[in-house]
């Protein structure tokens, strides 16, 4: 059995609302929680990037069951926000737990790079060339100030211990869809994304996500009702929902792993800290579906089954994710500025 | 900055690794090669421990004029932390208002960015301290 032994989440402690970000813009405040079903944002502090995050999530999973450094064959770390452009964060997490001899790199996959993480791990402890890996989607993504991605560009990310010994969380089937759609870029050098707008609606997080999913049911002959949870990219509050309609989930499967209402979106962490959410509460037998969404653009598609382990784990043992959701100390335009460095100073 | 000097240090900035006398048991951090209470008994017997990275407020400034590096997180608080181990370290606490820190607080590590060497440098990471849950 090849799945999740431990898990953790880290979701920094600053939001902002997005209806302040629309009164400096001059749109109406309730426009993005309308709009885009986005009440608020979280917002890494003045020293946390991705790195940072990642620690922190792989640390919280550490909390739950100690995995000794040594016994970490491979660290797979997914961000489109990496702090080098060269030099891997990989490296940086390979020291700080001491898993000297891992298989270290890093992923980019816009906002499915945590997810192509799992499925490397997955695939490394599937072929017996490692007894333990880490993935880890971590993000603290840039939206250009006054842009649509302004309301929604978020900062969190989690880590997954993938084994084959006391796994919580067996992997049943994992699948992928890829094609060449540009529905979201950043060039080389350019601080802030460019995207194009509805384009990133139907023909990409739409076509890629539904087509994930029914290949992933088809293989796993599985439909929707046999799901207790299910997990979609979630880009704003209204797409997944949107999505999960269209494939025959429910409101209910999908609320529990929803969490950009609050946190906005977290790219690379987005369906790994929606499954850890759901992780949080699961219990033995329950079913989960997961299917991300990156820009570029494909879908990563999970059909996982909770193990009577879980309750062995001590889940207790760091922060779960909602109650990291409700841990939020809000700040408002002018200081988000200054967390995200995107003031210009003139000296 | 000089990159192979925070190298030699990056374990135990990002895992808060110190050294224990097996001698006399003292814990230290940053960590010694020799015990100074036992000397040349101590002498490459030290052996590495990692803190636990919890600790208390044993005392704090409030800095307000801040060293370089430092403008955007002023006022911002530095301060000692007692450890359970035995060494004080001198840390910063984030994610708190000032005017809440006590000495006596419960706090715990976080791995955050310490400095950063201009635009194009390297970037030093290591421990500083949040408040305990409450």
């Amino acid at each position: 059995m090849v799945g999740i032994v431990t898990y953790g989440s880290y979701i920094p402690l600053y939001r902002i609302k997005t209806a302040e970000i629309a009164r400096i813009w001059g749109d109406d405040p309730e426009h993005p929680e309308k709009g885009l079903g986005i009440k608020s944002k979280s917002v890494p502090a003045y020293d946390e990037d991705a790195a940072t995050i990642a620690v922190e999530a792989l640390r919280n999973a550490l909390r739950r069951k100690n995995i000794p450094g040594e016994k970490i064959g491979a660290i797979f770390v997914g961000s489109e926000s990496h702090p080098y452009a060269v030099k891997p964060t990989a490296s940086l997490i390979a020291e700080v737990v001491g898993a000297y001899k891992a298989h270290a790199a890093d992923l980019e996959f816009a906002c499915k790079a945590g997810t192509a993480a799992m499925q490397n791990v997955y695939a490394m402890v599937k072929a017996g060339m490692v007894d333990y890996g880490v993935a880890i989607g971590t993000d603290t993504s840039q939206g250009q100030p006054g842009d649509a991605l302004d309301y929604s560009a978020s900062a969190g990310g989690t880590a997954y211990i993938i084994g084959k010994d006391e796994v919580i969380a067996e992997i049943n089937h994992t699948v992928s869809f890829v094609t060449d759609t540009p529905d979201f870029w950043r060039r080389e050098g350019q601080r802030y994304p460019s995207h194009g707008g509805r384009f990133t609606g139907e023909p990409a997080y739409f076509k890629h996500i539904i087509t994930a999913a029914k290949m992933l049911m088809e293989k796993a002959s599985t439909e929707p009702k046999d799901y207790n949870y299910v997990i979609f990219h979630q880009p704003n509050g209204k797409f997944p929902l949107r999505v999960g309609k269209r494939l025959g989930f429910t409101k209910e499967q999908i609320q529990q792993g929803l969490l950009t209402p609050y946190i906005g979106n977290t790219y690379s962490g987005a369906t790994p800290t929606g499954l850890s959410a759901v992780l949080d509460v699961a219990k033995p037998g329950d079913r989960i579906l997961a299917v991300s969404f990156g820009s570029g653009a494909g879908s990563d598609a999970f059909d996982i089954t909770v193990t009577d382990e879980i309750e062995k784990l001590d889940r207790d043992a760091a922060p779960k994710v909602w109650d990291q959701i409700n841990r939020a100390k809000y700040i408002d335009y002018a200081q988000y500025l200054k967390f995200r460095r995107m003031i210009v100073e003139v000296d | 900055m000089v990159v192979p000097r925070f190298w030699r240090e990056r374990r135990s900035r990002y895992s808060l690794i110190g050294t224990k006398c097996p001698v006399c048991g003292t814990v230290y951090f940053p960590p010694r090669s020799v015990c100074p209470k036992c000397g040349r008994k101590s002498v490459g017997k030290m052996e590495e421990v990692q803190l636990s990275g919890k600790g208390k407020v044993y005392s704090y400034t409030i800095v307000h004029q801040n060293v370089i590096g430092y403008k955007y997180q002023k006022p911002y608080v530095m301060a000692i932390i007692e450890t359970p181990e035995g060494p004080k370290l001198t840390g910063q606490i984030v994610d708190v208002e000032p005017e809440k820190v006590h000495i006596g607080m419960p706090v715990h590590a976080v791995f955050r960015r310490i400095a950063e060497d201009g635009k194009a440098g390297i970037i030093q990471y290591g421990y500083k301290f949040v408040p305990d849950e409450e």
